[in-house]
């Protein structure tokens, strides 16, 4: 066992957990923020991205040990209140999800796609959107809408 | 009065939560002092299983039972059932051997479950599950269908000693016989429609609850229809009454049709809570999903089509074997006959037709319905095989398709394999897509790939499939074991809101949204006053679920129809308030009106009166607001539609970019075409999938070689384009919504228009058939072994 403080939505937490603790885990069992979300054991869907240290990262690929310290958010911590963030009005608006599942992962690595290219002071476009999207599956949108959402999107986050 | 509301792209209302990570999917729920169950599940394809010691495993920290078969068999514990009885040549009967829940005699496929381990904790289970030892004697396998019909293949069931579950016939022979004798011309195919894996993004999971104080037991479970786990479960597995079974199917993270059958682990979770006195939960890896959930398609066919003189189809005769894999799923035996053979008329007038269908065991995972569930089979069969007529005859591929067309004014239509078709305009859909494409500008942009060095192809695939099986007599002769209605019940409320409880599940499709749009116009009730509730068989009288596109056709009339009861009986109400006769009371936009006068009553004050009835007409009418209605369709809804791929290869390396695909389909009315479009959009992306990226692979001794998302390839965003999507809208003929469904056509039209592109750009090559997934490697193989073939003719 071991004990770990991080971080999680602004909120400071510690817990003492087995080292083979995935952070993903810790955050859905420990934590009871159950929107991350587990589709694989290969860490290939993406269902489980959250923001690690301002990036997105697949917390299925991260021992809570290691995470000890870290600022993590979550689907759960990225709305304002009732108002929701601009990415997920856009999901919403052009009908980016159906069952829901991949829809954390998504949302939060297409917060972080458009951060990124923010800082780079570039434009994202269909093809750059379909190709940073490469570490998410989503099973029932066949991708059209999502990336319609992202591009809508990407404008009011500077991307 | 408000704008209606179907028709409308609402926005989902169910998106707040599943944005927010508010959503509950079965995984998101614990119970307290809940345990954990691993499975210990077979390594070997095929084994028999001499001996279990689970000492070990029992005495492991943190492990609170261990479980085998026999446990299972001491308690009288049933096998798992198959829900279709599918008759053969002659009346004979399948052959249905048992499918125990935990395997006992024989593992029969890679996973088959052996054994389950109950602790305090996921890692403790886990850990002990690897302490059980089995000691199994391996067995030869057969994983491939051809060779497990050879004589002398090693047997799956000692039930079924040439591994054939049924052998199968549709059509008039003799008639497809005399067609075939006096045809001008002959097209033949032989192909393989891929073994696919469902891969929702959820995993499957279980929790299951006993309450010693009634004596009750809750299951909660990722199903698509909760009531058909209950029945299947309760009356054939456990033996529960189902007044002591709840049932829970919470947020479902997709299904597909892999989350439509009754699976082990929830009969075994449910079983050990009482067990144990503990609840306990299961929820599947990928890895355990990829070998034991119910897989898709796994058909080889040869077929053939007689042509007369001017390209009119004769008779078409088809010879299919299709993969059960290791045991009979719930729905299995079904697919490839009433759901596969019966689509084989198409659009088409072809006057006679014949098919025979094999089912064969094999050691590999079940297969089941999958997306489409037969009916991509139909369709892909079809259209690679007119498509491949056109071009043996010169016909052009729209124009053969125009010739052969069951015309409008032909409807209904009785084809010779069964099913009568009740409306579409089918030239519509296909000239409305040739225009979309641009299909007259084709020849330049293919001649523009050329100057690039690229190959460009251009496919067509048109469809029509059978969805919302019914009516329930007729799916009974035919050999279903369960009705196939839908149930749903409309209370009001004192105050006015409105609950509607359907039988329906939604687990992607926007049932919150769609049926409340229903029922907003229906009541003349603003949607934000109407909820939808499902996935709950202690809170909904019963339900057949969501499967096969049916949610809108069946459950959607449900819904009105106990809409239509609860006005009648309003306007009883109304009729009392406003001191009128009944019969002069009309209802309209949510208010009761005198007709000629301007008396009205809103259906919230009606609603208030039944609930508080001080002035009420006690001596005719019960008190309440709450109607529940059954509906039993007449016919099969039939959506139909064109799908048009545009594709380029690169010989170099054998890939294959989508430059554009255009659908237009006939879902008869639409209630939601936001929705609507988001359902072909996924559905054309497991199309393509299918076509060019997916296959599920076993080695000849059955071990499973694409066990994860490292060696299956599923569809990335960058894999596919963006789709251009429209409607035609001819309504059903024989539902009150008009409606005819939407689920599942993208997947049935994709595969082929993307297969007949790839193949018509290769047709220059003199490359006539390849089987899917055409990869990168596949085609580029076929171009080199075309190059070599044309070199030594030229030698």
């Amino acid at each position: 066992m071991a004990s770990v403080s991080m971080t999680v939505n602004g909120k400071k937490v510690s817990a003492d957990v087995e080292n083979r603790t995935l952070l993903v885990q810790y955050l859905r069992e420990n934590l009871g923020l159950t929107g991350t979300h587990v589709g694989c054991d290969t860490s290939q869907c993406g269902a489980c991205v959250v923001e690690y240290n301002g990036e997105a990262v697949k917390s299925c690929t991260v021992l809570a040990v290691q995470a000890d310290g870290a600022n993590v958010k979550t689907i759960e911590g990225l709305a304002n209140g009732d108002e929701l963030h601009p990415m997920q009005a856009m999901f919403r608006e052009h009908h980016a999800l159906q069952c829901g599942f991949c829809t954390p992962g998504m949302v939060i690595a297409a917060v972080d796609m458009c951060n990124r290219y923010k800082k780079l002071g570039k434009k994202l476009d269909e093809k750059a959107v379909r190709h940073e999207l490469e570490g998410n599956f989503c099973r029932c949108t066949g991708y059209h809408n999502i990336v319609k959402a992202i591009l809508a999107a990407a404008p009011q986050l500077g991307a | 009065m408000a704008a209606a509301a179907v028709g409308a792209a609402i926005r989902r209302r169910e998106d707040a939560r599943l944005l927010t990570g508010a959503g509950t999917y079965t995984d998101d729920i614990n119970r307290p002092r809940q345990t954990y169950m691993q499975i210990v599940r077979s390594p070997h394809a095929h084994a028999r299983v001499k001996k279990i010691d689970a000492s070990k495993a029992a005495q492991a920290k943190g492990v609170v039972a261990v479980f085998t078969g026999a446990d299972l068999e001491k308690d009288g514990v049933g096998g798992l059932p198959c829900g279709w009885l599918v008759k053969g040549k002659g009346g004979t009967a399948m052959i249905e051997p048992p499918h125990r829940v935990l395997a006992t005699d024989k593992a029969r496929h890679i996973g088959d479950p052996i054994a389950v381990v109950i602790a305090d904790s996921r890692e403790a289970a886990r850990d002990a599950a690897e302490l059980v030892a089995v000691d199994y004697e391996e067995l030869p396998a057969v994983a491939d269908m051809n060779a497990a019909l050879k004589a002398g293949a090693p047997a799956v069931h000692d039930e079924a000693k040439d591994n054939l579950c049924y052998d199968w016939e549709i059509g008039d022979k003799a008639a497809v016989d005399a067609a075939f004798a006096k045809a001008a011309h002959v097209t033949k195919i032989a192909l393989t429609n891929n073994r696919l894996v469902p891969n929702a993004m959820e995993p499957r999971a279980a929790i299951g609850e006993f309450d010693r104080a009634t004596g009750g037991y809750t299951l909660y479970t990722t199903s698509q229809n909760p009531h058909v786990i209950r029945l299947l479960m309760g009356a054939f597995v456990l033996k529960i009454p189902e007044s002591k079974l709840r049932v829970v199917a919470p947020d479902v993270g997709g299904g597909f049709g892999s989350k439509i059958y009754h699976y082990a682990e929830e009969a075994l979770v449910t079983w050990a809570a009482k067990k144990i006195g503990r609840p306990v939960k299961w929820t599947a890896d990928r890895s355990e999903s990829f070998m034991s959930d119910a897989q898709g398609r796994d058909h080889i066919t040869q077929c053939e089509i007689a042509l007369d003189k001017n390209g009119t189809f004769l008779a078409l005769r088809v010879f299919t074997r299709a993969n059960m894999g290791g045991y009979l799923s719930t729905f299995g035996p079904a697919i490839p006959t009433y759901l596969y053979a019966t689509l084989l008329a198409g659009l088409y007038r072809t006057p006679a037709i014949y098919c025979e269908v094999k089912a064969v065991f094999t050691n590999t995972v079940p297969v089941d319905a999958y997306r489409g569930a037969g009916r991509p089979e139909a369709c892909y069969l079809l259209e690679r095989i007119v498509e491949n007529a056109a071009r043996e005859t010169g016909i052009d591929k729209a124009e053969i398709r125009r010739r052969n067309f069951i015309p409008q004014s032909a409807m209904p239509y009785q084809t010779p394999v069964a099913l009568q078709y009740d409306s579409g305009d089918f030239v519509r859909n296909m000239e409305d897509a040739l225009k979309a494409v641009d299909y007259a500008g084709y020849a330049k942009r293919k001649a523009e790939s050329g100057k690039r060095g690229k190959l460009r192809g251009i496919g067509m695939a048109t469809y029509i499939e059978a969805c919302g099986i019914a009516p329930s007599a007729v799916a009974g002769a035919l050999g279903a074991r369960a009705g196939l209605y839908e149930s749903a019940e409309v209370r009001f409320h004192p105050t006015g809101t409105v609950t509607v409880f359907t039988g329906s599940h939604q687990h992607g499709q926007g049932h919150e949204t769609t049926f409340a749009q229903v029922v907003a116009d229906g009541l003349g009730v603003p949607i934000d006053n109407i909820e939808i509730v499902h996935g709950d068989t202690d809170k909904i009288a019963f339900g057949m679920g969501t499967y096969g596109s049916r949610s809108i056709a069946v459950g959607g009339s449900a819904i009105v129809k106990a809409m239509d009861k609860v006005i009648a009986k309003g306007k009883r109400i109304a009729a009392h308030l406003m001191e009128a006769s009944v019969e002069d009371v009309e209802f309209k936009d949510g208010k009761f009106s005198v007709a000629g006068t301007d008396k009205n009553v809103d259906i919230a004050q009606v609603a208030f009166a039944a609930y508080v009835p001080h002035n009420y007409p006690h001596e005719e009418l019960e008190p309440g607001l709450d109607e529940t209605a059954f509906y039993d369709p007449k016919n099969f809804t039939f959506p139909n539609g064109c799908h048009i791929a545009e594709i380029e290869i690169d010989p170099e390396t054998g890939t294959v970019h989508i430059a554009r695909f255009d659908a237009v389909d006939d879902f008869g009315k639409i209630i939601n075409p936001m929705i609507v479009a988001g359902q072909v959009h996924g559905g054309v992306v497991q199309g393509i999938g299918q076509a060019l990226l997916e296959n599920c692979v076993y080695s000849t001794d059955g071990q499973l070689v694409t066990g994860s998302f490292n060696d299956y390839c599923m569809p990335r965003a960058d894999d596919v384009p963006s789709f251009t999507v429209a409607t035609n809208e001819v309504p059903c003929t024989h539902n009150p919504l008009g409606v005819k469904g939407c689920g599942e056509a993208g997947t049935i039209g994709a595969g082929a228009a993307v297969m007949n592109a790839v193949v018509d750009a290769l047709s220059g090559l003199g490359i006539s058939h390849l089987d899917m997934p055409a990869t990168p490697q596949a085609v580029w193989r076929a171009i080199q072994n075309s190059k070599q073939g044309q070199a030594a003719a030229r030698r």
